[in-house]
């Protein structure tokens, strides 16, 4: 009705602009990963990934040998020869956790990206074009939602044959659709801006419009829930691993939980034997979750501690 | 520029006592943060009389509602008083304890919010809210408050019955209808409307006018009325400021000022509603530049020698016997 | 009542989709597990069963359709065969003498999780940065970033082990047998609290946090600014109406938590021997019991999706607005 008419304004800071960091993408994810490296959350949560990475591509220097081999008595207390102690079988327990880093991060990476890449798909097929797509696929995302996660992955990993590959694609199953529900809305609402009806109406094909208009804008979403799935994949590994599912002959942080459970190292008291593995899960998760922390407060200014310039001053 | 025709009739206005209820002196409102705060409302001085209505106008973001918090305490931060004070009956609203503020909100300064949706929890039934204030302040049995909030709402032409109504259930106008209610249960001194037709559609917009109208007239509270229709606030309104950049640049007089604006936003403000009735006329916009560190935004245009304000907005001066206006140069143009 | 009915109609077809994995999953799968499976216990079962087994997992010759309606029939009336680890138990009889304990303790766990977890979050929303919102979001992010029997494992070595102030295993002592008796309930009570501290201290954060976020959207409404102009008591403003209304997307969410929270039963009833059905399912891992596997995950979906409905009645008690969709 009127040019001051303030129903034109943006509301004020009532709802979180979902897409605070602007529609040019290139310099959103450069504004992005430069306030990330300010932030003392994310800054530790980094500094912790690479030493883990650091250590796993390190492995075989720093643990030379197969891990699994006996090369002492059993269940030693950590000592000089054995800093971290041996396994009932007397294995070397540092060896263990070193190695097995790389088949957990390589585990956890993998169906990180893999369940992303799906949920990113679906997420956006089902935001670009709407209607019955979007009510076909919301509704196996909702279903995989609801079929609680660890008995769904204890039958499918059951009838599949054992080994890594199986541990994947079951994990990249049972984990893409948490990612997709919360992608699809951040893509059904950037579908609804006037920069992308003008794409539209210009004639861009859907793909482009889906992966260079829409997708650069959630750059920040994408890395939370790319986060999220690592986090995930990580933990139910372990799982499955602890419950037996996995490839027993694999090294990893879960199956070094599986042996350290059936050795008995908590009748025992070995506890150098299961507190390496699960430290080491835990920390990855935990340095993981502090840099989707970081994100998070980095887009949603208003969760962070101190509120900063909530400048826009009400009429 | 004449009052748009499709307005009712200016309500018959007693003039008010120039006792003051309220009494605004050099108030300062910052919002602060990341090392660099914002001014929100910088030296704003008013009064308000007994049964007085005062408006006070301006673009969004000018700082009229960071004033209209700021007289009731509701400022969260990151925003903060820095400076001023607020009288209220002659009693420091700042130095309040939580307590006493919580006592003198709503029984002696009520307000009616922008959005009646939006100020309405959305999970209680009306009764529920409406007694409230009856439970809290009078400390009223329940029944005892369902019975008075049924007599609210006859009082403003809603059924009783809706009382088991949930926000959602009304219409935007009974929505807003509600909250004024709820602003007049305890008969305060003072209230304060934020935008209040901002949200409706013209015909509910003249009709809850009206009813606000009538409410004053049978009830004596002065109002605080904050729009950035000019045009309606100058019908409503005995006095008005208008506001700029957090900045009081004008205040007098509602027809005074009306008929002939001193101050350069003020004429442009006017200039920005179109006349319903009359010959077409260019709108024009607002700043005639863009307001800078190095200028208020009328310097263009401003016919008084800038070497005053050319890097803020002046403060108020008498030009006339209650007339005041923030321009470094007197007198009418 | 549509989103009611709406709901319903969603979680019976959730379910359908789960039957139908399973019915798949022994068909389709490469590798021919149910195969590897007789191969290791056929010896032990007898003839009958054996048949009973291959109708179950499609080896008769039965055309793929009839076999499909005949596998819906079956487990809607309950019959999903018979447990091969715990031979010749029918599956539903296995499942039905546990599911109790796997109730008692994933019941009690969420119930504290959630009422501690969602009361912290409401009172770090209303003190931005107070000890609370700043001393214990970290921590437990960090307690929530352990596998969950990890920690089952750590709880089990320091409470049980190395102090013996819980017991280590088991639902209650050798010797008791389960009644209404208050030496057999505190027995069982003790037995409870290594595994539910578990589940508690690893979801709690998740609560937590997830309410202080929307409490912190919520506290920006108008409508708590208009409950402060009215004079109303903090107390009331922070629980009527902030935390009334950011409840709401907890409660929805409450449904996705759940099989969450199930998981992790399932994971610390296997460390602490706990007779749930998670630790039946340890065993029929073990004992390649696909009958009691696959019986095991319907049972749990569909005890999920029943606390869904659930949860979707109080959404409708607690939200006005959804009435009327």
């Amino acid at each position: 009705m009127s040019v001051l008419d303030s129903r034109t304004e943006p509301a004020a800071p009532r709802t979180a602009p979902p897409d605070a960091d602007a529609p040019k993408a290139p310099r959103a994810r450069a504004g992005l990963l430069r306030s990330l490296l300010a932030n003392r959350k994310a800054l530790f949560g980094a500094v912790v990934l690479v030493l883990f990475v650091l250590l796993a591509l390190l492995a075989p220097l720093i643990a030379p040998g197969d891990p699994s081999k006996i090369n002492s008595l059993g269940a030693g207390a950590p000592s000089a020869s054995h800093p971290l102690g041996t396994t009932a079988k007397g294995q070397d327990v540092l060896a263990l956790t070193l190695w097995g880093a790389r088949s957990s991060l390589l585990v956890g990476f993998s169906v990180g990206i893999a369940a992303t890449a799906l949920a990113v798909l679906v997420g956006m097929a089902s935001a670009y074009f709407g209607r019955l797509v979007d009510d076909v696929l919301s509704l196996v995302t909702n279903i995989f939602l609801l079929v609680p996660g660890v008995p769904l992955l204890v039958i499918l990993a059951a009838f599949m044959p054992p080994g890594t590959t199986t541990v994947i694609l079951v994990l990249v199953v049972t984990g893409w659709a948490g990612s997709a529900r919360v992608l699809r809305a951040q893509a059904k609402s950037i579908r609804g801006k006037d920069f992308v009806a003008a794409s539209v109406v210009t004639g861009e094909r859907a793909v482009r419009i889906m992966f260079r208009e829409i997708l650069p804008n959630m750059a920040s979403v994408v890395m939370t829930t790319l986060l999220g799935c690592v986090i995930f994949g990580i933990g139910a590994q372990a799982g499955l691993e602890f419950l037996g599912l996995g490839d027993a002959s694999v090294v990893s942080w879960g199956t070094n939980l599986y042996w350290a459970g059936n050795d008995g190292a908590l009748m025992t008291g070995a506890w150098w034997v299961f507190v390496p593995s699960g430290l080491c899960i835990a920390l990855v998760a935990f340095a993981l979750a502090m840099v989707n922390y970081a994100v998070d407060e980095i887009t949603n200014p208003r969760l962070r501690a101190r509120r900063p310039r909530t400048a826009t001053k009400k009429g | 520029m004449t009052v748009p025709s499709h307005r009712t009739a200016s309500p018959h206005r007693p003039v008010p006592s120039r006792e003051p209820v309220l009494d605004v002196r050099n108030l300062r409102v910052e919002y602060g943060g990341d090392g660099r705060s914002v001014v929100g409302a910088d030296n704003v001085s008013f009064t308000i009389g007994a049964g007085e209505i005062f408006g006070l106008a301006g673009e969004s973001g000018c700082g009229k509602s960071t004033v209209a918090n700021a007289v009731m305490r509701l400022l969260k931060p990151p925003a903060q008083i820095t400076a001023g004070s607020i009288l209220f009956d002659g009693r420091d609203v700042l130095a309040m304890d939580p307590r006493e503020l919580r006592a003198f909100r709503w029984r002696e300064i009520a307000m009616v919010f922008q959005s009646a949706m939006n100020s309405l929890n959305p999970v209680l039934t009306i009764g529920e809210q409406i007694g409230d204030i009856f439970t809290t302040h009078e400390r009223m049995r329940k029944r005892r408050a369902r019975a008075r909030s049924g007599e609210l709402l006859e009082l403003v032409g809603i059924d009783p019955a809706r009382l088991k109504a949930y926000p959602h259930q009304l219409s935007g106008g009974m929505r807003q209808r509600v909250v004024i209610a709820m602003a007049v249960a305890l008969k305060p001194t003072l209230l304060i409307m934020d935008e209040p037709t901002t949200a409706l559609d013209v015909v509910v917009q003249q009709e809850i006018m009206a009813q606000i109208g009538d409410l004053q007239r049978e009830l004596g509270f002065s109002v605080l009325f904050i729009t950035h229709d000019i045009s309606l606030m100058v019908e409503l309104s005995h006095r008005m400021g208008v506001m700029y950049g957090g900045r009081l640049v004008e205040l007098a007089a509602a027809k005074e000022l009306f008929a002939q604006p001193l101050h350069p936003y003020t004429q442009a403000l006017m200039n920005a509603f179109p006349p319903l009735t009359g010959p077409r006329v260019e709108l024009t916009g607002l700043a005639d530049t863009p307001r800078t560190e190095h200028g208020c935004g009328f310097h263009a245009h401003c016919p008084d020698d800038r070497s005053d304000c050319s890097t803020n907005i002046p403060d108020l001066r008498e030009v006339a016997a209650g007339r005041f206006v923030a321009r470094t140069g007197g007198g009418a143009r | 009542m549509r989103y009611i009915l709406r709901n319903l109609g969603f979680y019976l077809l959730a379910f359908w989709a789960s039957i139908t994995l399973n019915f798949m999953l022994p068909r389709f799968m490469p590798g021919d597990p149910v195969s590897r499976m007789f191969a290791r216990s056929q010896s032990q079962m007898q003839p009958e069963q054996i048949d009973q087994l291959r109708r179950l997992f499609g080896l008769d010759h039965r055309p793929m359709w009839q076999q499909y309606l005949d596998y819906v029939k079956d487990v809607c009336t309950g019959h999903m065969g018979i447990s091969i680890s715990r031979f010749p138990t029918p599956v539903s009889e296995v499942i039905a003498s546990q599911i109790g304990w796997t109730l008692l303790l994933g019941g009690t766990a969420l119930v504290i999780a959630v009422v501690i977890g969602n009361l912290l979050g409401i009172l770090a929303a209303w003190r931005r940065g107070g000890v609370l919102d700043s001393v214990f979001p970290p921590l437990l992010v960090f307690a929530g970033s352990f596998p969950y029997f990890w920690l089952a494992m750590g709880a089990l070595y320091l409470f049980g082990m190395t102090l013996g102030w819980f017991p280590m295993r088991h639902a209650f002592d050798v010797g008791f047998s389960p009644d209404l008796s208050w030496a057999f309930l505190s027995n069982a009570a003790s037995h409870l609290v290594l595994p539910a501290l578990t589940i508690v201290l690893v979801s709690i954060g998740g609560w937590m946090l997830g309410m202080r976020n929307t409490m912190i959207a919520t506290v920006a409404e108008d409508y708590i600014t208009m409950a402060e102009a009215k004079g109303l008591s903090p107390s009331r403003i922070m629980f009527r109406y902030a935390a009334r209304n950011a409840m709401l997307p907890s409660v929805t969410n409450f449904g996705m938590a759940l099989g969450f929270v199930v998981g992790g039963a399932l994971l610390t009833e296997v460390v602490f021997a706990y007779p749930g059905v998670g630790f039946q399912l340890l065993a029929a891992v073990q004992g390649l019991d696909y009958p009691l596997m696959q019986g095991i995950f319907l049972t749990i979906t569909a005890a999920v999706l029943v606390a869904n409905f659930l949860v979707d009645l109080v959404h409708v008690r607690l939200d006005p607005r959804v009435r009327v969709r």
